[in-house]
């Protein structure tokens, strides 16, 4: 056992020898390596920690809403749809929802208004008071106390008194929410007394949630209905394999490591030839050329894998992520300011090691035993 | 430099290429386990704490994250209708960074139609 271990040391002295003869050259490789490794794995690590607190903070939404269509387009739900759900068997709770989207030409930024439910008595709310998110308050300076104006589309506007900002631990669901009373709302949006954006339905039985979502298609044939189920696998498919972001880093990926890979594998350079000629000629053994190959893409391979990795989970964990904030926040102006507790998908890294870490392995190794096996004398020449 | 001072320099490095690369790989090992068990820790830590964000979600009856707030469908992720992204026009293209991060949502329930079940 010592014997083996002294061997792998020796060789492992010449491999770091020998790369140190081209050092920029290596360097620069590792470089590239790392990067991409930490690109990868910043969006992976995001992704993650972002499906894990969706899935975490989605267990208390609606467990059925039900949303009004024409012609595939949204339509306001009135309160007859409201009294037909009231009547179904399992749903103790059947609520209209009022929200809403307003663009503020102010800050150039999208806010959702929703007016709380009367079941919270922590939200209530007078007519002239809101409650913001730290969003909100963040884009237009305004503090509790101070007011905040609104103005509608259609020339209404809102003069609205700060009451509280909503805290900035729940910015991931909130930084952008202005809460105001059923009055306002109505008002400034121009709605009937009757009207409401969508209905929230709760459902007494988890296990029942399914049969309830089928009467309420039933009873309301305009509607479509969207579960808690839904909910939660909108997030749970955010950031996966499949899709976006994470498909297009990966195909970039895959094809440069493809393109490195077709260039080793496709030969040795005479330089690399003559070294291991050399090597053969002055009593290599070929499995310890090869095994010194193999040391020499390992060494790479692996330091730059585990640097890489380590650099994301900083990156996302620790400054929260600001490479990624611009591509995620694209053309909004109003980005939540979240510190996400860490979450690993241990899957998806070990596939991002296997697609990267096996394939450079397998290009390094596979055309140095073609020259370690052939004679030294022609391999010289 | 003087030769006592060189060669106190030559020993605090380690002389030999594999000392210097394993001692490289051992760190950065050791970087990598520090993480997990900081995500380890860190889960435990929030499970103790009230989850501020989930009780927001029951009381105010939310449904999605506010991380896309630049178009409704990407505002509300599970709550856009088939027709919100095709706002400009029937054949108008993706034109929201955004649009190219998430997928909309894939159960396209039965639009307007009377009979449910005939899209499924």
């Amino acid at each position: 056992m010592q014997h083996w271990f002294n061997r792998q040391r020796y060789l492992i002295d010449y491999t770091v020898a020998a790369m140190a003869r081209q050092r920029g050259k290596n360097l620069g490789l590792w470089l590239i390596y790392t990067t991409l490794i930490f690109v990868l794995a910043s969006v992976i690590l995001l992704g993650s920690a972002l499906r894990r607190e969706a899935a975490q903070v989605f267990q208390g939404s609606p467990d059925v809403v039900a949303q009004g269509l024409r012609m595939g387009r949204h339509e306001m739900s009135h309160a007859a749809n409201i009294e037909k759900l009231q009547a179904l068997r399992g749903a103790p709770r059947v609520e209209g929802r009022l929200w809403g989207y307003l663009y503020d030409t102010s800050s150039g930024a999208n806010y959702t208004l929703q007016v709380p439910s009367p079941h919270e008595p922590q939200y209530a709310l007078a007519d002239g008071e809101a409650i913001i998110g730290e969003g909100v308050a963040r884009l237009r300076k305004v503090n509790v106390g101070r007011s905040i104006y609104l103005v509608s589309p259609a020339g209404p506007f809102l003069n609205l008194k700060v009451k509280a900002i909503l805290p900035e631990a729940t910015a991931l669901v909130s930084s952008d929410l202005v809460l105001v009373s059923d009055a306002d709302f109505r008002r400034f949006f121009q709605l009937g007394a009757d009207e409401f954006t969508d209905i929230a339905v709760f459902v007494r039985n988890p296990k029942e949630v399914t049969k309830v979502a089928e009467k309420v298609t039933i009873a309301l044939r305009q509607h479509r209905v969207i579960t808690k189920a839904d909910v939660l696998r909108t997030y749970e498919a955010v950031f996966s394999w499949r899709e976006g972001l994470l498909l297009a880093l990966l195909s970039g990926a895959v094809l440069a490591f493809g393109i490195l890979a077709f260039d080793k594998a496709s030969g040795l350079s005479a330089q690399e030839k003559r070294d291991i000629g050399i090597l053969k000629a002055i009593g290599w053994d070929t499995g310890d050329i090869v095994r010194m190959k193999l040391w020499e893409a390992m060494l790479v391979s692996l330091t730059a894998f585990l640097a890489g990795f380590a650099l994301a989970y900083a990156h996302v964990f620790f400054f929260s992520a600001p490479l990624l904030e611009a591509v995620l926040k694209g053309w909004s102006t109003l980005y939540p300011r979240v510190a996400l507790t860490p979450s690993i998908d241990g899957v998806q890294i070990a596939t991002l090691g296997l697609l990267t870490v096996l394939p450079y392995l397998a290009a390094i190794v596979v055309p140095v035993w073609r020259s370690a096996s052939a004679d030294p004398d022609a391999v010289m020449r | 430099m003087s030769p006592v001072t060189a060669r106190s320099a030559r020993h605090t490095l380690p002389r030999r290429g594999s000392s210097l690369a394993l001692g490289l790989l051992g760190v950065l090992l050791l970087a990598c386990l520090a993480a997990l068990a900081h995500t380890t820790w860190a889960q435990r830590q929030a499970a103790r704490q009230p989850h501020l964000s989930a009780a927001m979600v029951q009381a105010l009856r939310l449904t999605d994250l506010a991380l896309f707030t630049e178009a409704r469908y990407t505002r509300h992720l599970s709550q856009a209708d088939t027709f919100s992204a095709f706002q400009d026009g029937p054949v108008a293209l993706e034109h929201l960074p955004a649009g190219s991060l998430v997928m909309p949502n894939r159960t396209f329930p039965p639009s307007g139609f009377a009979d449910a079940g005939s899209l499924r």
